[in-house]
């Protein structure tokens, strides 16, 4: 009824955003998708590894030769090897695609900022830039990060990938007090 | 029909299925990430506060859902829990990482993945998140040489499960955490409803029969069990006894000598015998594993298993590195073969009249050193290292087959 675009309501009527799956629905689904990976590949859910094998892609392209001589950069990329030849690459652009369809089916697609209430956008981007290098230099550290460790060791019972998730939720636990002008 | 599939473990150019598979794996989590809200970093960061507790809600639903299907279906014999990828234990950086993934959470409000279903429906931080990650990744990649050493080994343990650390059955591991999911859940409402002031009497009562469920499921799963390493081989007795009886996996010892001076492959050699036997002689390169151990280096194997290793158990004759045989290869190692005729049948081949061997005048019957070694030499015997120029030339019928399977080196997140 609201979608005629002919009418005359305002277009923020429209587009107002539905709201979230309940959380433990959405963890269900969640658990099926990791089920389905792993009982018809024997790989789960990942994408930090996308992001390093990425990474390593447009170094290839701009200096091979210190690709070749970098012990880590070698093992994905060396040689005549392609680092974007891997499963995890399709899973992050299949995620892309994903989350998008999904907004856009909840109305949620939209240009904006998500933050606290009391933080300027600039500050917020700047925070977020910093966490995704922090973020992601630690998951490389710990081979994986909260999907490939977390949710997919978890789901296996990796006795590492335990270790990990719990020192996730214990450096933020730890930090959130410090940082709480940031969110709330 | 047994799963996984072998032709999806891997993305390949010969079958671009697999990457229809993988691309629609991403699909179904992206848009399941961003259904429950986790493009959104205030209600991401609102689990650090108390006053929302989604992410572990999301997260121990999905770990405790996954887990218990899985567990099932391999407890079922449907799933082959071997060829599933399963993170090897490094407990030092594992911990390190994960305290600096957690500073990254709190300070940039995502994790890798939900910042791009983030990003995907316009969230300027989750844009800023992702490239952060890109600099992020980049730096360790140039770093990681500073402290390569620590990073692949400290607190390594290879492929090790909580049960294996627990010492408990792997249903009740399941069980277990399927309760502690539950009461974290529980614990989590309390702590919405007194902090987040959140009305809980209209939270859905449907909750409590999923939870019901689960908790039947995961029961099921402790009475179902999982296979032992006996139940697994009887899955795939009649191929393997065939192999077996056709010799088809029983390498000569010109054949394990070449492969020794072979560069593609990277051979590991595992004496299944004594150590006292061992200790009297052996090939030079063989790893001492008694039978009885074998159990034991399997998380190790399993965790490096790679495409060009070949595995070649041997015993004096040929019983012990046969059990050896059907340990490994039901507990999904590739690639094993086993030395006909053990270390007997190698003496006998490259003896070189060493004064320091003696014939025993009555060749043993089973499993037994057919020689008499004087002292424990080891590997020092002219034979246990014999000169690749002297044998250069030996006639055989190769028998080593690489089975192409996935690198599990570089899998997982990697």
């Amino acid at each position: 009824m609201e979608n005629d675009m002919t009418t005359t309501a305002p277009a923020k009527k429209m587009s107002s955003p539905k709201p979230y799956v309940h959380p433990y629905f959405g963890g269900m689904v969640l658990g099926i998708v990791l089920f389905l990976a792993f009982f018809l590949t024997g790989n789960g859910l990942g994408s930090s590894g996308a992001t390093a094998r990425l990474d390593a892609f447009i170094e290839d392209q701009i200096a091979p030769s210190h690709v070749d001589r970098t012990p880590y950069l070698l093992k994905m990329a060396g040689g005549d090897k392609n680092p974007l030849d891997d499963w995890i690459v399709p899973v992050f652009f299949g995620a892309l695609v994903g989350g998008f369809v999904s907004g856009k089916i909840g109305n949620r697609v939209k240009l904006e900022t998500t933050k606290g209430p009391h933080i300027s956008n600039r500050a917020r981007w700047l925070f977020a830039f910093l966490g995704g290098v922090l973020f992601l230099y630690g998951a490389r550290m710990a081979r994986g990060c909260t999907s490939g460790q977390a949710l997919s060791g978890g789901a296996t019972l990796s006795a590492g990938s335990w270790a990990v998730m719990f020192a996730i939720f214990g450096g933020a636990y730890g930090l959130a007090y410090f940082v709480r002008k940031m969110w709330n | 029909m047994n799963f996984p599939l072998q032709s999806f473990t891997a993305t390949s150019a010969s079958n671009p299925w697999t990457y229809v598979v993988f691309g629609l794996i991403g699909f179904a989590f992206g848009f399941t990430l961003e259904m429950s809200g986790f493009g959104n970093s205030q209600k991401l960061a609102a689990q650090f506060y108390f006053k929302e507790m989604t992410v572990l809600k999301v997260m121990f639903t999905a770990i405790a859902v996954a887990m218990v299907l899985l567990f099932a279906t391999a407890g079922l014999g449907i799933l082959d829990f071997s060829q599933v990828w399963v993170n090897p234990t490094y407990l030092a950086s594992g911990i390190l990482g994960g305290l600096i993934m957690g500073v990254g959470f709190i300070i940039g409000g995502f994790c890798p993945t939900t910042s791009i279903a983030s990003a995907s429906t316009g969230k300027i931080d989750g844009m800023f998140f992702l490239g952060g990650g890109f600099v992020g990744a980049w730096l360790f990649s140039e770093t990681e040489k500073y402290f390569d050493g620590w990073y692949n080994n400290a607190g390594y343990y290879g492929r090790v499960l909580l049960p294996d650390v627990l010492h408990l059955p792997t249903g009740v591991v399941v069980l277990l955490v399927v309760l502690m999911a539950l009461f974290m859940f529980w614990g989590a409402e309390q702590l919405e409803r007194i902090v987040g002031k959140r009305d809980l009497s209209k939270e859905p009562k449907l909750r409590i029969a999923g939870a019901a469920v689960l908790l039947a499921l995961a029961v099921a799963t402790v009475f179902i069990g999982q296979p032992t390493t006996e139940q697994k081989y009887a899955r795939i007795a009649a191929d393997k006894e065939a192999a077996l009886a056709n010799r088809e996996v029983q390498i000569v010892p010109a054949e394990l000598f070449k492969t020794i001076y072979d560069q593609k492959i990277n051979l590991i050699m595992l004496d299944v015998r004594s150590e006292a036997d061992y200790n009297l002689f052996h090939i030079r390169g063989a790893q001492n594993v008694p039978l009885t151990q074998i159990k034991s280096i399997l998380p190790d194997l399993l965790a490096k298993a790679a495409t060009n290793t070949v595995y070649v158990v041997m015993s004096n004759n040929e019983d012990d590195a046969t059990s050896a045989w059907k340990i490994l290869v039901a507990e999904g190692i590739p690639n094993v073969y086993i030395l006909e005729g053990g270390v007997n049948n190698w003496i006998k081949f490259f003896n070189a009249d060493d004064p320091n061997i003696q014939t025993l005048k009555v060749y043993p019957t089973g499993d037994r050193p057919a020689y008499y070694f004087p002292s424990a030499l080891g590997d020092r015997y002219l034979c246990s290292d014999p000169n690749p120029i002297e044998f250069e030339n030996l006639q055989y019928t190769p028998k080593i087959k690489l089975q192409l399977k996935r690198d599990k080196s570089g899998g997982g997140c990697g």
